[in-house]
């Protein structure tokens, strides 16, 4: 129970992949004019990272890991990312016709997201400064990716909902745009440094 | 203009990746942070955008274009494998700096942009050049910031201890984007007056042309 707190917490505030990691800055600059893009993006990039890490997380411990050819890691994963996403693209416009027009755009850019790499490599690593002395296995892998997801769906919906409001306001030509995107998100971040102070285990 | 020094300057500057078309914005906040590790990861990216425009040109003719994406993405993983392996051997200080972000590169929008917007449409030669540039214009932008970042937030330049004065919050990622936002804004004014100064010359130029043809003409026919 403590373990699944502390991975919970991690994910979501105190390790979050946009404030603190930096990872998926650009569906994060690029997708979050809008608070209902931003949603379905933040949707589609949790889903995408969870059947990621519950296929990569085994095939690297259970088979990679065995043979030693744990350096083909990048080349793997990047591959399977890739045809996930085509296959869940595929699924969706089967089964939900409605949620495939809600969210199809934002799949295909999914792949080049450094988010969905990240948290696989990530769950690879050394976990022990959030799990503790806990063994890592495939479960909690999974439940840091979704958690992980949902941070980032967290930020972006914050993100989006200020950049509506900044979108009514003139400002100088040089920082409309990504610029004024840009500081906002430094606001943000040092909203979340609080976190950084919740003592885990 | 010759077609290799145009190559050069949209690369370095009117299409500089970091400022004027925002990508590879990821391993930028992450690394910043010290002028150092910016440094290191611009000219990983450098050695390996070469590297994968080169192949990448070379090979144009005989990929398939259906299936061109997925090449692109064996030859840049392998390509960043590579690096991997060899910067843990040769220079482990860099690899630790660098840490996940090294990895990250595969899903770089600089490297995979390039490829498909200029190397599958381009000689090698002109690839190599524009690899370089553009890589080069991504090392400047990472230095410059990483620099700014260093100084301010930790009082050092490149691990040298200058002052002891400092504000933590620039070494942190809320800094990053602080200083990337401001950074971005500064160089679009200058871009933009720069643009501003040359089309006001130009119209200059076209009224003083087109008074001298013109008023012989109109001479003429008063």
């Amino acid at each position: 129970m403590a373990t699944f707190i502390a991975i919970v917490l991690a994910a979501v505030l105190t390790n979050n992949f946009i404030t603190v990691k930096t990872y998926g800055i650009c569906p994060f600059l690029g997708v979050s004019k809008k608070t209902s893009s931003a949603v379905g993006m933040g949707i589609a990039v949790t889903l995408v990272m969870a059947i990621a890490t519950a296929v990569t997380y085994p095939l690297y411990t259970y088979v990679m890991l065995p043979l030693g050819i744990e350096f083909l890691e990048i080349i793997f994963f990047i591959f399977i990312i890739a045809a996930l996403v085509q296959m869940i693209e595929k699924i969706i416009q089967k089964v939900s016709p409605t949620l495939y027009n809600a969210m199809g755009i934002y799949l295909p850019l999914i792949t080049t997201n450094c988010a969905v790499l990240g948290v696989c490599e990530l769950v690879i690593g050394d976990m022990s400064s959030i799990i503790g002395t806990a063994t890592m296995n495939t479960g909690w892998a999974i439940l840091y990716a979704v958690f992980a997801g949902l941070g980032f769906t967290l930020v972006m919906i914050i993100m989006s909902g200020l950049r509506e409001k900044i979108s009514c306001y003139n400002m100088p030509k040089a920082l409309t745009g990504f610029p004024i995107a840009m500081i906002t998100a430094s606001i943000i971040c040092m909203a979340f440094t609080v976190f950084s102070y919740i003592q885990l285990a | 203009m010759n077609k290799y020094s145009k190559i050069t300057l949209d690369g370095l500057i009117y299409q500089n990746p970091t400022f004027m078309l925002v990508l590879g914005t990821c391993p930028t906040l992450g690394l910043i942070k010290t002028a150092s590790g910016a440094a290191g990861m611009g000219l990983t990216v450098v050695v390996i955008l070469t590297l994968s425009n080169i192949i990448i040109s070379a090979l144009r003719k005989i990929i398939p274009s259906q299936v061109r994406i997925p090449a692109y993405i064996v030859i840049i993983a392998t390509l960043v494998t590579l690096a991997r392996m060899i910067l843990e051997k040769l220079m482990p200080d860099l690899y630790d700096t660098l840490g996940s972000f090294l990895a990250l590169i595969v899903v770089n929008c600089i490297i995979l942009g390039r490829a498909e917007a200029f190397a599958s449409k381009h000689t090698v030669v002109e690839s190599a050049v524009d690899g370089i540039a553009t890589g080069l214009g991504f090392t400047a932008a990472l230095t410059i910031m990483g620099i700014i970042c260093e100084f301010f937030g930790s009082g050092s330049i490149f691990g040298l201890q200058i002052m002891s004065f400092k504000i933590a919050v620039l070494a942190q990622p809320a800094g990053a984007f602080l200083v990337y936002g401001i950074c971005i804004a500064i160089f679009v004014y200058i871009m933009d007056n720069i643009e501003r100064a040359k089309r006001i010359k130009k119209n200059k130029a076209l009224t003083h042309e087109t008074l001298a043809e013109n008023t012989p003409v109109g001479a003429e026919v008063a």
